[in-house]
């Protein structure tokens, strides 16, 4: 458990100095954008990495989170500071009253069923144009403000995005070494085991699918309010398939590992602007890989490649 | 302790279990036997709520319980053990029989994430139960180990600690002995016998005779979805129906 904070602390103040090292506008851009994706990606893998349940519909609830900040701050003219948490307890309630049918699936239709709500709220954001704009997007979205700062620049964005992003962090690190962390992980591994102990499964599975769509809304609305700007792109199918590649890059069931795939993803395309069109195929390509030769993610994959190659070094 | 009366159970076209009927009393360990295909993994799984019986009433404590979820059975102190042993295999031992601890700490989803200062001390008093029940299972020098990697015997006893975490006063067995060999089953008829002692109720599936002879106080007897008899290890062995439905009848 000390072992534990401690890595957090010496994380939290890596990020915190990160800019101090890498000081350039675009990179700082970059990262904020880590910070965003990194939390998208903790909360697709309380759902996936611990509980073992599928969502390939988390784009919508992003978006969601994006556009009900955007919609609240910009027509009915409300304080960011009170459309965000808005925004959250609406898309948390959405997703317990859709989770409860839903997550009685399993597997692959559960899949399907999450897909497809995926597809639904991005179509609601296309044809609602007179509430969201519709392909053109939602312009003039306030920037957030706070003790008279107003984070209109990528160094205070930054700071802004990785402090919800390590509050997210400790959270989901929390949550993962607690009894609800156990009983979702028994869940994952075996769920009748889990219902005989004493677990109701089909309850925790309903709370973490809203808790993981809370915190998309979150990372929604925080993109919503540093970019100013939203559009249904950004939040088509293709960023629901992202996320779980960044989930299993990293290492299911790992908050360290949700970091590294949302690093690697997110930085990856800027290393790759030669082959633009083709990024899906190196995605995908990434994705077997991974799945095949590192099945538990960068977090677990480099230490194991490390010490192979340490160990190689001592024989030569 | 335990009321079931007339339970059937109907797959498709095929009466899986046909009215059947028995009780079993607080404290003794009563086994259920029977040849291949007698009903009894089906007969586990409804009194342990996993299958909805087409017809018939189950009474814990006398209390009806039909229906009732596996959940809600285990904060009535009933819980149960896998013929194939279904262990948490990513999590460590320890782990696993901390989940057993689930109906006994309250500590919700939110109070956990932000760490409240209740739920600390109370993973204390989770960890220190568990340790106990992995201690009286003899496993404790295995609580690191990751429940995926154990022999399938140390498994055997990882599930039945997990169990007994839960606090049941009354512990269903589906085949505690398959799979193990003669020492083990041995060491299990030695475990069996320490929670009956504990004053838990205990029913197992069995096919391993000595062991069922040597444990039970009672046993029940299966045969084609009925029961066949209920008695004394004794009387089950010296009944020629119990013989011939076990080796086949000559005619």
């Amino acid at each position: 458990m000390k072992k534990d904070l401690l890595l957090f602390t010496v994380f939290s103040i890596f990020i915190m100095l990160a800019p101090q090292l890498f000081s350039g506008g675009y990179l700082m851009n970059v990262l904020v954008f880590v910070g965003i994706n990194t939390m998208l990606a903790i909360a697709l893998n309380l759902l996936l990495g611990y509980a073992g349940q599928i969502s390939l519909g988390h784009a919508g609830f992003f978006g969601l989170g994006a556009y009900l900040s955007g919609i609240l701050t910009t027509t009915y003219s409300l304080n960011p500071w009170i459309a965000m948490p808005a925004a959250a307890i609406a898309v948390g309630f959405l997703a317990g009253i859709i989770g409860f049918p839903i997550l009685k699936l399993k597997g692959h239709y559960l899949a399907m069923a999450t897909l497809g709500l995926g597809i639904i709220i991005f179509i609601v954001f296309n044809e609602t144009i007179e509430l969201t704009g519709g392909p053109s997007g939602l312009p003039g979205i306030p920037n957030l403000e706070l003790a008279g700062i107003i984070f209109d620049s990528d160094v205070k964005n930054y700071y802004l995005i990785w402090g919800f992003t390590l509050a997210v962090m400790l959270f989901s690190l929390n949550l993962s070494n607690s009894r609800i962390g156990r009983s979702l992980r028994a869940i994952h591994d075996s769920e009748v085991a889990a219902q005989v102990l004493g677990v109701n499964a089909r309850l925790l599975k309903v709370q973490i699918f809203a808790l993981s769509a809370v915190i998309s809304s979150l990372a929604g609305s925080l993109y919503a309010h540093t970019m100013t700007f939203v559009s249904p792109a950004s939040f088509g199918f293709n960023f629901s398939i992202e996320l779980l590649t960044m989930v299993v890059i990293g290492g299911l069931g790992s908050i360290y590992g949700s970091f590294l795939g949302a690093t690697l993803l997110t930085l990856l395309p800027e290393f790759l602007r030669a082959a633009h069109d083709y990024d899906i195929i190196i995605y995908g390509g990434l994705l077997m890989l991974m799945v095949m030769y590192m099945p538990g993610g960068l977090v677990r994959g480099i230490p194991v490649l490390f010490r192979k190659i340490v160990k190689k070094k001592g024989e030569s | 302790m335990l009321e079931v009366s007339a339970i059937t159970q109907i797959f498709g076209g095929v009466t899986a279990l046909d009215s059947v009927s028995f009780s079993i009393k607080k404290g003794d360990i009563t086994g259920v036997i029977g040849p291949n295909g007698a009903g009894k993994t089906t007969l586990f799984n409804i009194i342990s709520g996993i299958y909805q019986q087409s017809a018939g009433t189950v009474l814990l404590e006398g209390k009806d319980v039909t229906g009732l979820p596996p959940e809600k059975l285990a904060r009535l102190a009933m819980v149960r053990t896998f013929q194939n042993i279904e262990l948490f295999g990513a999590m460590t031992v320890l782990e696993n029989v901390m989940v057993g601890m689930h109906t006994k700490s309250s500590s919700g989803l939110l109070a956990c994430a932000l760490k409240m200062p209740w739920t600390i001390s109370e993973e204390r008093r989770i960890r220190n139960g568990a340790i106990k029940w992995l201690e009286f299972t003899g496993i404790i020098d295995l609580a690191d180990h990751t429940a995926g990697s154990l022999p399938f015997g140390k498994g055997r006893l990882l599930e039945i600690a997990r169990a007994l975490a839960v606090e049941p006063r009354i512990i269903l067995m589906d085949e505690p002995a398959a799979g193990l060999n003669s020492q083990e089953t041995l060491g299990l008829a030695q475990l069996i016998k320490r929670i009956r002692d504990l004053g838990i109720t205990v029913v197992l599936v069995e096919h391993d005779m000595e062991l069922v002879m040597d444990i039970c106080d009672r046993i029940v007897v299966l045969n084609l979805g009925k029961k066949l008899m209920e008695g004394t290890p004794r009387e089950i062995q010296e009944s020629p129906e119990v013989i011939a439905a076990y080796l086949g009848d000559d005619d």
